[in-house]
C-alpha cells in the first residue's frame, strides 16, 4: 500500500471513468434484485446514488465492492474488464467501501483502528514491531487533512462522535490508496452539524482525485456535494442527471414520484 | 465548498487532560493501586519480616507461579475468550512431563519440547472447538476442566499402577544440563557476592539467607515483558485487541481472527505447561490435584489487572501486578495475627472491587454515560 493519493485535480467530469458498471443484473433465486443498472464514477467527482429502501442500492454497492458477483453485465475498472471474487480483491484494486457499521472498535485507539489488519512494521526477525511513531503521525495527519484535530492519537474511538468515526473510516480508506470510495448512507444516523462535517470531508476526498460514490436517501445531503445524481428504483436506474441540470424539486419528485409510478406499473402490469 | 479552515486549530471544547486523568485510562492502574494498598495494609499489620528479602521471595514465588498462568489468561481474555481448563491443564501436562521423564526416561531436551507441543495441541483443540462451534469458550473449556482433570487421574493410575502421585522426577533429571533453566535458583553468584559485602541478610556461616532468585520469578518477569511487548508493539498485539473488541469488525478489516484466537488458546496452554514443568521439577513428583482451581485464581488476577470480561481491553502488566497482590495476600496473612481463612474473603472482595472499577473505566474510555 502506498500513500500516493495525488492525482490530477479539477476538471474531473470530463475524464474517463475509474469504474464503469454496465447493465448489471443480479438475481437471488427467483428474485430479481437488479434489473440492468448502469453506473460509473470518474476521478474527483461525487456521484450520488439515490433511492428509497428496497430500491437495490445495497445490492448494487455490494456488487461494486466485490461482495456479490453480478448475474449479468460488465464491470470495467480503469478501462479493463474486471471481475472481483471477494471484497479483498476489490479493496486491493482500489475500491474501498465504508459500510454503515464502519468496522471500528470503540475500545481501541484511533491509531490502532486506523491501521487494524494493515500495521506498518519496522525491524526484522524477532524484533519486527509496529512503527508506532509513524502510525500515530499518519493518523494525526490523515485526520487533520479531513479537518479533525484529534486530542491524541491514542484516544479511544469510543470517545469520538458519530461523524468523527465516519471521518476516521474515510481517512483510513483514503490512506490505503482508495481510488473509488463507496460510502453507504454515511449521514443517515448523524445530526445536522455532524452531517455537514461529513459532507465537507467528502468534498476534501473528491479534491484529492478520488471518485466518491455517495449512497443516500436524503436529497438535500446529496445535492450539497453531488456532481451527478443517479436515481435507482426497483432494481433499475431511472436516469442520471448532472449538477445544475436538475432542480432539487425535480430530484425529489423523481425519487418519490418515480417510486409511485413504478409501484403503479408493477401492480397494473402484474408480476405473476 | 472552499477549504478555508485553518489547519491546526485547538478545539475550544476540549479540556486539557491532567496527568491523573491520563493515568486513569491505563488498564493496569487498578492493579498498581491495589499493590500499594495491600503493601500499606501489611506494613501496618504484618511482622516486619514479610518485607525483608527472604519474606519478599516467599510471597513472590507463589505469585510468579500464578502470574505465568494469569498473563496467559489475560492475553486470551483480551482476545475475547476464556480458558477454564488451565488449572487442569497444569495437572495434565505435569503428568505428561513426569511420565516422559520417569516412565519413558527421556532427557529434558526431548521431554520439555514434547510437553509444550502436547499442551499446545490440547490448547488448539480447545480453540478449534470454540471457533468452529461458535459456542462460548466458557462452556467448552468448562468441559475440558473436567475432562483433563479426569484424564490426569486415570493417566496417573495407569502410569503408577494405582497411585495418584508419580514420584521420581528428581532422580530422573539428575544432572541434566537443561534442569537449571526450569528449576532451582538463578543468580546464585550475585547473591553470594552481595552477602560477602553484607548487602543481604546472611546466616551465621556467611552464606546468604536467600541462595538466589527462584527460577519461576525470572520466567514470570520475562513472560510479562514479552507479553507486554507483543500486546503494545506488534501487529499481533493489535490483532488480539481487535479480535476481542469486535471479531466481526476485525475480520472485515483483514485481521485473521480465527488464527489469533486459536494461537491464544495455545499460548495459554503453554503457560500452564511451563508452570507444570517448573513445579513438577521443583517437587520431584506430580499428582492429580496439581493446579487445582488455578483457572479461577488466574482469571481473578487478570481481572484485578484490568481485563474486561467482554474482551478487547486489558494488559499483561496488570495481570503481573494482580498476581503479586494474590501472592502477598496468601502469604502475607501468615505474617499477621489474622486467621488464614480470611484469604478467601479478601480475594472475593478484591475481585468485586476490581470488576466495579473496570466497568467504570470502560464507560469512561468508550465515552458511554
Amino acid at each position: 500500500m502506498t500513500d500516493d493519493t495525488k492525482f490530477h485535480h479539477g476538471d474531473a467530469p470530463e475524464t474517463a471513468p475509474i469504474v464503469e458498471m454496465k447493465n448489471i443484473e443480479k438475481h437471488f433465486g427467483n428474485i430479481i434484485a437488479l434489473a440492468g443498472v448502469s453506473f460509473d464514477v470518474r476521478p474527483g467527482e461525487c456521484h450520488c446514488l439515490l433511492g428509497d429502501n428496497g430500491a437495490g442500492k445495497s445490492t448494487f454497492i455490494k456488487t461494486m465492492s466485490g461482495v456479490h458477483k453480478p448475474t449479468k453485465g460488465e464491470i470495467h475498472f480503469e478501462g479493463r474488464p474486471m471481475s472481483f471474487d471477494s471484497p479483498r480483491d476489490a479493496m486491493e484494486a482500489g475500491i474501498a467501501t465504508v459500510f454503515q457499521d464502519l468496522a471500528m472498535i470503540p475500545l481501541m485507539s484511533v491509531t490502532r483502528n486506523f491501521f487494524m489488519g494493515r500495521e506498518p512494521t519496522k525491524g526484522s526477525g524477532p524484533f519486527k514491531r509496529m512503527d508506532v511513531d509513524r502510525m500515530n503521525q499518519t493518523t494525526m495527519d490523515g485526520m487533520r487533512s479531513m479537518g479533525i484535530n484529534l486530542r491524541a492519537p491514542d484516544q479511544a474511538v469510543g470517545t469520538l462522535s458519530g461523524g468523527e468515526r465516519q471521518t476516521v473510516a474515510i481517512a483510513r480508506a483514503v490512506h490505503f490508496g482508495a481510488k473509488v470510495l463507496i460510502l453507504d448512507e454515511p449521514t443517515s444516523a448523524l445530526g445536522v452539524r455532524q452531517t455537514s462535517n461529513v459532507l465537507a470531508t467528502i468534498d476534501k476526498v473528491r479534491k484529492q482525485g478520488i471518485g466518491v460514490v455517495f449512497i443516500s436517501h436524503n436529497v438535500r445531503h446529496a445535492l450539497a456535494v453531488g456532481d451527478r445524481f443517479t436515481v435507482l428504483n426497483r432494481g433499475k436506474t431511472l436516469g442520471t442527471a448532472k449538477r445544475g441540470d436538475i432542480s432539487p424539486e425535480e430530484l425529489q419528485d423523481l425519487m418519490a414520484g418515480g417510486q409511485e409510478m413504478a409501484q403503479l406499473e408493477g401492480s397494473l402490469g402484474g408480476t405473476v | 465548498m472552499t477549504d478555508t479552515t485553518p489547519q491546526a486549530v485547538v478545539d475550544e471544547r476540549l479540556k486539557s487532560e491532567s496527568f491523573g486523568a491520563r493515568l486513569m485510562k491505563r488498564p493496569e492502574l487498578g492493579a498498581i493501586a491495589g499493590v500499594i494498598l495491600v503493601t500499606i495494609f501489611f506494613l501496618i499489620t504484618a511482622d516486619p519480616a514479610m518485607f525483608t528479602l527472604s519474606g519478599i521471595i516467599n510471597f513472590m514465588t507463589p505469585a510468579a507461579q500464578l502470574g505465568i498462568l494469569a498473563i496467559g489468561a489475560a492475553m486470551l481474555m483480551i482476545g475475547g475468550e476464556f480458558d477454564l481448563s488451565i488449572g487442569s491443564m497444569v495437572a495434565f501436562s505435569g503428568l505428561f512431563f513426569a511420565a516422559a521423564t520417569v516412565t519413558f526416561g527421556m532427557p529434558l531436551i526431548v521431554a520439555i519440547p514434547a510437553t509444550f507441543l502436547f499442551s499446545a495441541a490440547v490448547g488448539s483443540l480447545n480453540g478449534f472447538i470454540v471457533i468452529r462451534s461458535g459456542l462460548p469458550s466458557f462452556i467448552v473449556t468448562l468441559a475440558f476442566l473436567f475432562i483433563l482433570r479426569g484424564l490426569s487421574l486415570v493417566g496417573l493410575k495407569l502410569a503408577t499402577g494405582g497411585s495418584t502421585q508419580l514420584r521420581g522426577v528428581r532422580d530422573a533429571i539428575e544432572g541434566d544440563w537443561l534442569a537449571p533453566i526450569f528449576s532451582g535458583d538463578a543468580f546464585g553468584g550475585m547473591f553470594a557476592w552481595l552477602a560477602e559485602r553484607g548487602l543481604v541478610e546472611t546466616f551465621n556461616n556467611g552464606a546468604p539467607k536467600v541462595p538466589g532468585l527462584p527460577i519461576e520469578i525470572v520466567w514470570f518477569v520475562i513472560i510479562a515483558l514479552l507479553a507486554t511487548w507483543v500486546l503494545l508493539r506488534t501487529p499481533a498485539g493489535n490483532w488480539i485487541f481487535a479480535a476481542g473488541g469486535d471479531a466481526n469488525a476485525a475480520t472485515n478489516s483483514g485481521v485473521p481472527v480465527r488464527r489469533v484466537k486459536i494461537s491464544l488458546f495455545m499460548v495459554t496452554a503453554c503457560c500452564a505447561a511451563l508452570v507444570a514443568i517448573i513445579t513438577v521439577m521443583d517437587a520431584g513428583s506430580t499428582d492429580a490435584r496439581r493446579g487445582f482451581q488455578k483457572e479461577f485464581e488466574a482469571i481473578i488476577a487478570a481481572v484485578i489487572g484490568g481485563c474486561l470480561l467482554t474482551g478487547g481491553y486489558g494488559s499483561a502488566v496488570g495481570a503481573f501486578f494482580g498476581a503479586i497482590i494474590f501472592g502477598m495476600v496468601v502469604i502475607g496473612l501468615t505474617y499477621t495475627g489474622f486467621d488464614q481463612d480470611w484469604f478467601q474473603v479478601f480475594l472475593g472482595g478484591m475481585l468485586l472491587i476490581a470488576v466495579l472499577f473496570n466497568n467504570a473505566i470502560r464507560k469512561r474510555v468508550t465515552g458511554e454515560r
